[in-house]
């Protein structure tokens, strides 16, 4: 392929207005969604420290009470899920670069992408409003948690704080529905020539995966958000409430048949993105590459019969549990395969330790962390003592604050050159993955300690026992925003300083369709389909 | 009236110092299960335990093996990489040796379960119902035991026992089946002692059981917490409860519910500071 310069394109180059607002193109829309992400993420992060600040010491120091707290919380895990990791991970990376690496000149429905998109700023307005609008006696935003079971998100918020929550995350399900239809077409229909789904890369397979997921849970989100919303209204429904012979525990059903499978749409694209950083920076292509793509697979469709491990305690019967502690533990499976494949790929390699690939091994660390507490959490006997605590807090922020956040920043600094074209300045990096690093598991690893000892989740405020494994913790999260800050750092210097970035800038390891492009790539890339030959490595 | 009752309080403090002891809430920097008072929360951490030592291990292989590569297989160790990408033996082995693993840990992880759940033949009942926000607990077998309010005590009256302690504990006689029947007036709650192994939701509508049975000689004072998300104050409803032994019990089911002057407990304590 020969790389043509970024502006060479067929329509005239559009305006900043018409092209960043009317945006049709994949790359500028994943632009778009990856800003996004990261504006998210300063609210969420921020919302974090304040959370860790008040818990450093017992007492009540920072909030008004109880309930400005659960606000916090509650907008924390929103933002961060809906607002920070699925637009970074599959509206940033799966946008800019699932097109390329099929040999696709685009998505399928360009101006669906565009709808996908602005509906996100919409929806985080939507919730940002309801921090400033009544929500219950107690004060204003809802403070229900991010599960938002009844009674607490019908009865218990009658203020509209909640129902500006329902809007923004009923517009934020669409967007992900609109993007999910958008990738499944995009990749059962424009895949060049020669590319056949066995030689599709594993990024693509993940969100393939991951769409399908999202296709198939956020329906059943949205319908559980309505029935809440028409629960809400006075002489409404009264589908989660007992006086009407409604069950609060059938929300929890319904958002966790979601809400299971969700963990997997944030975790599911990071596990695409390792895998190709791993094989880059080992100079070998992915070990087991059919069992890569299929373990995933077999974790999407297992990943939806297994949600009410997160109900341990509600009292279900016995029968049930073990089912859902059977049906859990299965998952481990196919987990182990794609860890040890990561190894085996790594095995008889030529490693070279770039920052994407710091990143990508300790994700791989981490994410063994955060799985193996899956695994205890997982029995349902040992769950009663866990279950609500601070060890389910450090459980899930493995997976997620290191997981995912760790997938997203290894995607990041793999792809940065080609995305901006500019080369990040090494050092400025590195201080951010080594503060990040250590910044996290110093905020984590002692809430296992939390948990183990019976602090439960979401206080405000704690007996004094709980006091010194709290303020290591806090400790961590100023750590981690040193860390925040060197990442900002590098990418200011890294647009004044704008060091070019060639075609192939990580060399011979580097071997999907994105190196074949220039750096950025042209505004519309594969004027002419690449086609795949048969020997082509995946 | 408030020096004597002062005095009293402390007097009160001095000679329940031994109960103190058997106390069970979490320790101060404590980093492991709190201390098993019955027999689920033995075989729990016995589970846990077992587990605990299957994950380490885990993580350690990795670790280790992760190290290993990369100092092996580093660029400057290793310049020229193979092309390996399959070995089927190699893949067949990483998916049945994690079923192994997780076939011998699924056999005594059931087996707690159902220890767990399976209610026993039991020898008392004990209501619990939540509200926003403390907890009200009834003896439905006790019909001249009223049912009682526990309210959170304040950090003047609490002390290093703040958000644990409350006005009126919940009193169960020792080395007893002890069925418990939780219910909520309106938020979810959770009804949690994790000296017992214990946590059961309440719910609003629904009326959820669980049971334990204190060991012999495990008398004293026990603390959990409220532990699902019910609203402002659901940090401040704690779980108070005195396990005591058969004989002190029945004098205070034949008090109507309440300790004998002689009775030197945290119960008929914070009576008297109320008063």
């Amino acid at each position: 392929m020969v790389s043509t310069t970024y502006d060479d394109h067929d329509d005239g180059k559009p305006g900043f207005f018409a092209r960043w607002f009317y945006s049709t193109n994949h790359k500028d829309i994943g632009t778009l969604y990856l800003i996004f992400g990261i504006i998210s993420g300063i609210i969420g992060g921020y919302l974090s420290l304040m959370m860790r600040m008040e818990l450093a010491e017992p007492g009540i120091q920072i909030f008004e009470n109880g309930h400005a707290y659960n606000v916090f919380a509650s907008m924390h895990g929103l933002i961060m899920i809906f607002f920070m990791v699925m637009p970074a991970m599959i509206g940033g990376f799966g946008n800019w670069f699932v097109p390329i690496m099929i040999g696709a000149p685009d998505m399928a429905f360009p101006r669906m992408n565009n709808l996908s998109f602005w509906l996100l700023p919409v929806a985080l307005i939507c919730l940002l409003i309801s921090f400033f609008v009544p929500g219950s006696a107690s004060g204003n935003g809802f403070g229900g948690g991010w599960v938002m079971y009844p009674p607490l998100s019908t009865s218990g918020a009658p203020g509209p704080a909640f129902d500006f929550i329902i809007i923004g995350l009923l517009a934020a399900g669409f967007s992900s529905i609109f993007g999910a239809i958008n990738f499944i077409t995009t990749i059962l229909n424009m895949r060049a020539p020669g590319m056949t789904m066995h030689k599709m890369p594993l990024f693509a397979w993940s969100v393939l995966v991951t769409a399908f997921l999202l296709l198939l849970a956020l329906p059943v989100l949205a319908a559980s958000l309505f029935m809440l919303f028409t629960d809400r209204i006075d002489g409404g429904t009264g589908f989660f409430d007992p006086a009407m012979g409604g069950d609060p525990e059938m929300f929890q059903h319904l958002f966790w048949f979601f809400g299971h499978p969700e963990v997997y749409i944030m975790i599911l694209p990071a596990f695409g993105m390792v895998s190709h950083v791993v094989s880059t920076f080992s100079k070998k292509p992915i070990f087991g590459y059919l069992g890569m793509a299929y373990a995933m697979v077999a974790i999407g469709v297992v990943g939806f019969v297994v949600w009410a491990h997160h109900m341990y305690t509600v009292g279900m019967d016995v029968d049930l549990k073990a089912y859902f502690l059977a049906a859990t533990l299965v998952i481990a499976v196919p987990t182990g395969v794609k860890i040890f494949s990561w190894l085996a790929t790594m095995w008889g390699g030529s490693i070279s330790f770039t920052i994407p690939m710091q990143w990508a091994l300790a994700f791989i660390f981490l994410f063994v962390i955060g799985g193996v507490t899956g695994v205890m959490l997982a029995n349902a006997g040992v769950d009663v003592a866990l279950h609500d605590t601070y060890y389910v807090v450090a459980h899930f922020h493995y997976v997620l604050s290191m997981g995912a956040v760790f997938g997203i920043f290894c995607g990041f600094y793999y792809w940065f050159g080609k995305m901006s074209g500019y080369l990040y300045n090494k050092w400025l990096a590195a201080i951010h993955f080594w503060l990040f690093f250590i910044g996290v598991n110093v905020i984590f690893f002692p809430q296992h300690f939390l948990g183990l000892n019976g602090m439960p989740r979401r206080y405000v405020d704690y007996p004094q026992e709980f006091e010194l494994w709290n303020q290591v913790s806090s400790f961590g999260a100023y750590i981690t925003l040193a860390g925040v800050a060197f990442f900002l750092l590098m990418l200011i210097e890294a647009f004044i300083r704008k060091r070019p970035a060639s075609e192939n800038y990580w060399g011979e390891g580097a071997t999907t369709l994105e190196w074949t492009l220039s750096s950025p790539p042209p505004y519309h890339q594969f004027n002419t389909l690449p086609r795949i030959e048969e020997n082509d490595e995946h | 009236m408030r020096i004597v009752s002062n005095i009293l309080k402390s007097l009160v403090i001095l000679f329940t110092m031994p109960s103190v002891a058997f106390a069970n809430k979490p320790t101060d920097g404590g980093y492991w299960l709190q201390d098993a008072a019955t027999p689920v929360m033995e075989e729990l951490t016995k589970l846990h335990n077992f587990v605990f030592w299957i994950i380490v291990a885990i993580t350690l292989f990795v670790m280790v093996l992760m190290g290993w590569i990369m100092f092996r297989f580093s660029a400057k160790r290793n310049p020229t990489a193979s092309m390996t990408t399959h070995h089927v033996g190699l893949e067949v082995a990483w998916t049945i040796v994690p079923i192994i693993i997780l076939l011998v840990m699924v056999v005594p992880s059931m087996r707690l379960l159902y220890f767990q759940d399976a209610l026993p033949e039991t020898d008392m009942t004990i209501k619990v119902t939540g509200n926003t926000w403390n907890w009200e607990y009834a003896y439905p077998d006790f019909p001249n035991v009223e049912s009682f309010i526990s309210n959170p005590l304040e950090k003047e009256e609490a002390g290093d026992l703040y958000l644990l302690k409350t006005d009126a504990a919940l009193v169960v006689p020792v080395d007893t089946k002890i069925k418990v029947l939780i219910t909520s007036s309106n938020n979810l709650h959770s009804f949690a002692v994790p000296a017992f192994g214990v946590k059961m939701d309440a719910v609003p509508g629904r009326i959820n059981e669980t049971w334990f049975e204190v060991n012999p000689g495990k008398e004293g004072t026990y603390f959990g917490q409220c532990s699902e998300l019910c609203g402002v104050n659901h940090y401040k409803m704690p779980i108070e409860i005195e396990v005591v032994s058969k004989d002190e019990f029945k004098s205070w089911i034949a008090n109507d519910g309440a300790f004998t002057k002689t009775l030197t407990s945290n119960y008929t304590a914070s009576i008297e500071a109320q008063d």
